[in-house]
């Protein structure tokens, strides 16, 4: 089997400005932040990104990375609204194509199975149609001649997701409750780049449960192992979302100072500069009695 | 246990607050619906999916919030404490709401006279004043299976003559979108602070069902920015049971979570 180890720059080295870029996850949910970060370093621009979304699409419509946005929603679950796609949208800043979610997955299980389109009821009736003007319906060729929504495939130039474990060849993991469509993203893409917490041997993967091995190798181009990689969202089990952090990156996000701020302290250098500062965060947040204690010790 | 017994026999729908009677009045929705899956969104719909569970539709599936089916009765705010009885990853719901089985409460940002909701964005759609979540599930939702709608403050700002951008499918567009749109739609109810609405007025339009025993019909005309539909004399919202107001304030919701949403 093929050794696809990389890093995350080797992998924004194969992105190209222009790509349709597919991001997986779910909301603040396994976001394969590392890679996102190393996006945010880049000199890529004009991007298409689709993705249920969340931060990762925070982060690079702030970054000016974004031309197009197709979604179903971006959102940051336990804080519902996700600042930098609300200033993105409400200035006009990114032109976007918002789905139904099952619409979403429809046009990347279409591209999976390299049909033109799936169809479905729905969208029917709802002002996707209306602001998706290239939307077109389809009539049943059975006797119940139904008029249904014709979801075009939506193929990806490449897949960026985040998974709990995977072998170096790229045969990944998920251990937590939802793989999301992780595997259809990777499915409906030419290239397909996954993070993990960590690189195991092929032989350790099949004791989490045969059910949690749905992304294989024949998906995926190149596996980055990214420690903590998809902080500040969950991923559970390994890790639950940095819920403080999250508030941090929201009351940043609002002013335009503290936003360059945060940029300096955390997405500036490259990913190891990131887990530093966030580990210099939490000795900072310590109670006091406690590095005193430290400090004597 | 006499304390609880004790406690309980001062339970009356007297004694009942707003909020309370507001998640009565919301788990009065999924009545009826047997072994299905509900899926509330937000404090009070999920407290009253419980209760319904709970109480008069013990049939009824619901998660944890992530990916799965969970049986038992527990708090706001904590996590499940009941057995786990499958499996409802993402993927699964897609399938099960265009299946049909499922019934949903949103809660929407802006609702018309036929029941079209908006979620997504306010103004104008391509430069939005406020950008909200998206659409999200609910046009797949809408025409899919049962939906009912539970609005925190009813105010003109949401009860529009027009949404801004059609996420949750109403009557009257599912009428002009063929019949694919209309086959399964089905809009139950739409619970608000002040009242109970359903869409059996004229050409399933919105109409008033029950005000609650704290507001009159005529603030909730008022509070309404299109034309109500109003069948004779509104009778009053019915009040909790002693049995549904112990388990709220004992079981589902024991940090009065649900006051904060509607205030006594």
């Amino acid at each position: 089997m093929a050794d696809k180890r990389m890093s995350e720059d080797d992998v924004v080295g194969r992105l190209r400005s222009g790509m349709t870029i597919g991001i997986g996850g779910w909301g603040s949910r396994r976001k394969p932040m590392s890679l996102v970060r190393a996006m945010l370093r880049s000199d890529l621009r004009d991007l298409t990104v689709v993705s249920y979304g969340g931060p990762d699409v925070g982060m690079l419509c702030a970054a000016g990375k974004v031309r197009r946005l197709i979604y179903g929603f971006v959102s940051l679950d336990s804080i519902p609204l996700e600042p930098h796609f609300q200033a993105a949208r409400q200035s006009a800043a990114i032109e976007v194509t918002e789905y139904d979610e099952g619409m979403l997955q429809w046009a990347l299980y279409a591209a999976a199975c390299r049909l033109p389109f799936l169809p479905t009821r729905t969208g029917l009736g709802s002002d996707v149609m209306r602001v998706n003007p290239q939307l077109r319906t389809v009539r049943s060729p059975y006797d119940d001649g139904a008029e249904l929504v014709a979801v075009p495939a939506l193929p990806l130039d490449a897949a960026l997701v985040h998974l709990n474990r995977a072998d170096a060849a790229g045969n990944a993991q998920f251990l937590g409750d939802d793989l999301y469509f992780d595997d259809l993203f990777c499915s409906a893409a030419d290239q397909a780049f996954i993070s993990c917490e960590r690189i195991v041997p092929t032989a350790e993967l099949a004791a989490g449960g045969l059910h949690t091995l749905r992304v294989h190798r024949w998906m995926a181009t190149g596996v980055v192992e990214a420690p903590n990689g998809a902080h500040f969202t969950s991923c559970a089990p390994d890790y639950q979302r940095d819920e403080a952090f999250q508030l941090e990156y929201v009351t940043a996000a609002k002013d335009a100072q503290a936003w360059s701020q945060f940029v300096d302290t955390y997405l500036t250098g490259g990913e190891a500069s990131y887990q530093a500062a966030l580990a210099a965060r939490m000795t900072a947040a310590r109670p006091t009695a406690a590095r005193e204690t430290e400090l004597t010790a | 246990m006499t304390g609880v017994a004790e406690v309980a026999d001062d339970l009356t729908g007297a004694t009942a607050s707003r909020a309370e009677v507001c998640v009565v009045a919301c788990a009065e929705a999924w009545r009826g619906d047997g072994e299905i899956a509900a899926s509330p969104m937000g404090t009070i719909p999920t407290a009253a999916a419980r209760l319904a569970r709970a109480t008069f539709e013990p049939d009824l599936l619901l998660t944890d919030g992530e990916a799965r089916y969970v049986t038992g009765t527990w708090a706001l705010g904590q996590p499940a404490s009941g057995a786990v009885e499958g499996w409802i990853p993402f993927r699964s719901v897609f399938d099960l709401a265009w299946g049909g089985r499922r019934h949903v409460m949103m809660s929407p940002a802006q609702i018309d006279r036929y029941g079209n909701a908006n979620i997504s964005a306010i103004g104008d759609f391509d430069r939005p004043a406020r950008q909200l979540l998206g659409v999200r599930g609910a046009p797949g939702n809408t025409v899919n299976h049962a939906t009912s709608y539970w609005v925190p403050r009813h105010q003109p700002r949401v009860f529009v003559p027009r949404v801004d951008m059609i996420s949750g499918v109403g009557y009257d567009r599912a009428a002009t979108a063929g019949p694919d749109a209309s086959r399964f739609l089905e809009l139950r109810r739409v619970v608000t602070n002040l009242a109970v609405l359903d869409f059996g007025g004229p050409g399933h339009s919105m109409r008033l069902v029950s005000v609650h025993p704290w507001a009159m019909a005529d603030e909730v005309v008022a509070a309404t920015g299109f034309e109500l539909a109003i069948d004779g004399d509104v009778p009053d919202t019915r009040l909790p049971s002693a049995d549904e107001l112990r388990l709220l304030r004992e079981v589902i919701d024991p940090s009065g979570l649900c006051d904060r949403e509607v205030p006594a």
